[in-house]
């Protein structure tokens, strides 16, 4: 509780280390932040030229059903591997000065949050124009996917990043970790099409709730289930509660190992 | 009664692990574990010290011994393995300087940045904001990205937000040379005012100076245990005392390697010093072979050790300026050399300035008793030379001004002064006023 409220009083930091971040990350190139939305938009036609007139796959809209799972994955493995780097990123830092190193962690993937918002604007731009329309009474269902997703994304990058000082390989596995991860979650394929038997293993996956969540809302225009939010902040809370366990352990000899 | 302190370290000890090859990468986990010993550096051992309230300590070590380990343990940048540390009161750490700068950023964005990693919240910094500003100087350029800061700029701002990041203990780790000389006076004079307002402060430097001018109290950390505290003035003389020992120790192997510095009195230039002015020839000095051929020609007549002592006979190599001073030439001598010898001195300054030379000839010093072995001395009353490091050359020369022996670099030592003069020498003075 004590480190909660010291993290509190580091809000200012978090806020302009994201603020640096978004900011410095397109400083430099000629359309500076449009890149922000220019990402997913170029994205989106990528896929709509693929799988509207190449692989046609048995999903109507698919280019939709896809990019509406795929903006929030991209926000957790994102959280995920970009987190590992979080804390070696910012070693001189880390070295010198004292601040919870909590901060870190929360920032980055606080900023990843900020640049899925920016991206559902394309997301909503994109709903508006094929016709498939939003419905504004289900949209309010979106806030506690979010906020279960940001919570989940937090206590992953806890564990990440504090694991990444001890060992500088795991960054580069979990780039394939990260991989293998969104295609045993349905961000490609609907979950229906998982077959009965591997059903209880993969709804370990604290992605698949999230994301047939989000696919309810955005696609399916329909809330999504009780049993389905319920499951993923349980298995969110899970994750939180040991990456801020585990990171607790971990980072006091942090400025030894870096 | 507790309360009145606000740091109160109690045996603390920390341990490092070494490695030789230090691996971050989980193969070197697995495939090679017999590689992966390490050893336990014992950095602290048992260090306890308190620190008052609104009271000002220095640590000061050697490289290695342990001060920074320390002051990064009070910041709680790193955990002791034993023991505790209580602080009272908001910490802040001016360790790092600059921290999360970003080049393409504007001056005023980064006072935001810098200052909420020291712990600020937006308010805060808003209140300090033209504070930072104005002790940086920058009025004119603060909205302009740092990447076009000269490093001078760039230090200055860094330092501005630094110090105006108020806390209850302030923890510094040698960041006091920043800038030009007005601006690290301005800083100076800024931690003199934080002290002022009651905070607690404990400086880490290798400045005796610094820290004899804001410091109640000094705390020399030695191999991982305190080994003296008490008034800056003495701990400070202790320690470079210490220092300059270890100093002459290591002198032999580097005085081979500097002995083609210019500046030495040589063989050619001693012969012509007849004549001459001392202090003009000094500068003329180019062939140190000769020199050392000057003496090992196959006369026996040897300095042998050349030493300075203080008041009370001990052997030191760093004097307070205007300390009497001991000098004592030790020699060794073949009788049937010598010819109505005479002594020659030069204090030469380290950048081969010589500040003062003389010998006996020139004093009219004649028949100096010469024996197989002994030592000669000369009183100084005052050793007046300003703040550096010095040695001395001492020759023996016949009075046909033949070398016997000319021992150069013979003795090495460092001056200091409680008082910031410049120059080369102390004048003895005394001021008058009318009242």
């Amino acid at each position: 509780m004590k480190k909660f409220s010291e993290i509190y009083h580091y809000r200012t930091m978090i806020a302009s280390l994201i603020k640096r971040d978004l900011r410095g990350r397109y400083k430099g190139s000629v359309l500076g932040f449009a890149w922000t939305f220019l990402n997913p938009l170029l994205q989106l036609l990528v896929y709509t030229m693929v799988f509207s007139t190449i692989m046609r796959a048995g999903i109507e809209d698919y280019y939709l059903f896809l990019f509406v799972a795929l903006i929030p994955w991209i926000f957790f493995s994102s959280s995920l591997t970009g987190g590992a780097s979080c804390i070696w990123a910012q070693k001189e830092m880390v070295k010198k000065i004292y601040f919870p190193r909590e901060v870190l962690p929360i920032s980055h993937v606080t900023c990843q949050l900020v640049n899925m918002l920016l991206s559902f604007i394309i997301v909503f731009a994109a709903l508006l124009i094929s016709g498939k329309g939003v419905k504004v009474t289900i949209l309010c269902y979106l806030i506690p996917v979010i906020l279960v997703e940001y919570l989940l994304a937090i206590g992953i990058a806890f564990i990440s990043s504090s694991l990444t000082v001890y060992f500088r390989d795991l960054e580069h596995i979990l780039g394939i970790v990260s991989m293998a991860w969104q295609f045993l979650t349905p961000v490609m394929y609907s979950v229906d099409m998982v077959p009965e038997s591997v059903m209880p293993i993969f709804m370990l996956n604290p992605m698949t709730p999230i994301i047939t969540a989000y696919r309810d809302v955005l696609y399916y225009h329909q809330a999504p289930q009780l049993s389905t939010l319920g499951h993923a902040f349980g298995l969110g809370i899970v994750f939180l509660l040991f990456g801020w366990f585990l990171f607790g352990r971990l980072e006091r000899h942090f400025a030894e190992e870096l | 009664m507790e309360e009145t302190y606000a740091i109160e370290v109690e045996h603390i000890s920390k341990r490092f692990k070494i490695y030789p090859d230090k691996g971050h990468e989980i193969k070197d986990y697995v495939t090679s574990s017999r590689r992966r010993k390490h050893e336990n550096r014992e950095v602290l051992k048992d260090v306890s010290f308190k620190v008052k309230k609104g009271e000002a300590i220095g640590l000061i070590g050697h490289n290695g011994c342990g001060k920074s380990t320390t002051l990064k343990l009070l910041s709680k940048i790193m955990y002791p393995d034993g023991g505790t540390i209580t602080m009272r009161g908001r910490v802040s750490s001016l360790i790092e300087l600059g921290a999360g700068f970003h080049p393409d950023m504007s001056g005023r964005e980064n006072i935001y940045i810098n200052a909420s990693i020291f712990g600020l919240t937006k308010k805060e910094i808003d209140r300090r904001l033209d504070d930072i500003i104005a002790f940086s100087e920058l009025e004119e350029f603060i909205d302009n990205p740092v990447r076009t800061y000269s490093s001078g700029m760039y230090m200055r701002l860094a330092f501005a937000v630094a110090i105006n990041v108020d806390a209850d203990i302030l923890l510094i780790d040698e960041i006091l040379a920043v800038g030009d000389v007005n601006f690290q006076a301005k800083c100076f004079n800024r931690l003199r005012e934080i002290k002022a307002e009651g905070t607690t402060i404990v400086i880490v430097s290798h400045s005796m100076s610094q820290i004899e001018q804001i410091c109640e109290r000094s705390i020399w950390i030695h191999e991982g245990l305190v080994r003296e505290e008490g008034a800056p003035t003495a701990v400070d003389e202790h320690y470079l005392d210490y220092m300059g020992r270890i100093n002459n120790q290591v002198k032999p192997g580097e005085k081979k390697s500097k002995g083609r510095e210019p500046g030495g009195l040589t063989g050619t230039g001693s012969k012509k010093e007849t004549t001459g002015n001392a202090v003009n020839k000094s500068t003329a000095g180019k062939n140190p072979e000769k020199n050392t051929e000057g003496s090992a020609d196959g006369r026996s007549t040897r300095i042998t050790r050349v030493c300075l002592c203080n008041q009370d006979g001990q052997e030191k190599s760093r004097f307070r300026c205007g300390e009497p001073v001991r000098l004592c030439i030790e020699y060794r001598a073949d009788l049937s050399e010598l010819d109505n010898p005479l002594i020659g001195l030069k204090f030469i300054r380290n950048d081969a300035l010589v500040c003062y030379g003389t010998n006996t000839e020139r004093e009219q010093i004649k028949n100096i008793p010469f024996h197989e072995k002994g030592t000669l001395c000369c009183n100084i009353e005052k050793l007046n030379l300003a703040p550096g490091e010095y040695w001395i050359d001492v020759a023996i020369r016949n009075y046909d001004m033949t070398v016997l022996d000319y021992a150069e670099k013979s003795c090495c030592f460092q001056m200091y002064s409680t008082v910031n003069e410049i120059g080369v020498a102390r004048l003895d003075h005394t001021w008058e006023f009318e009242d």
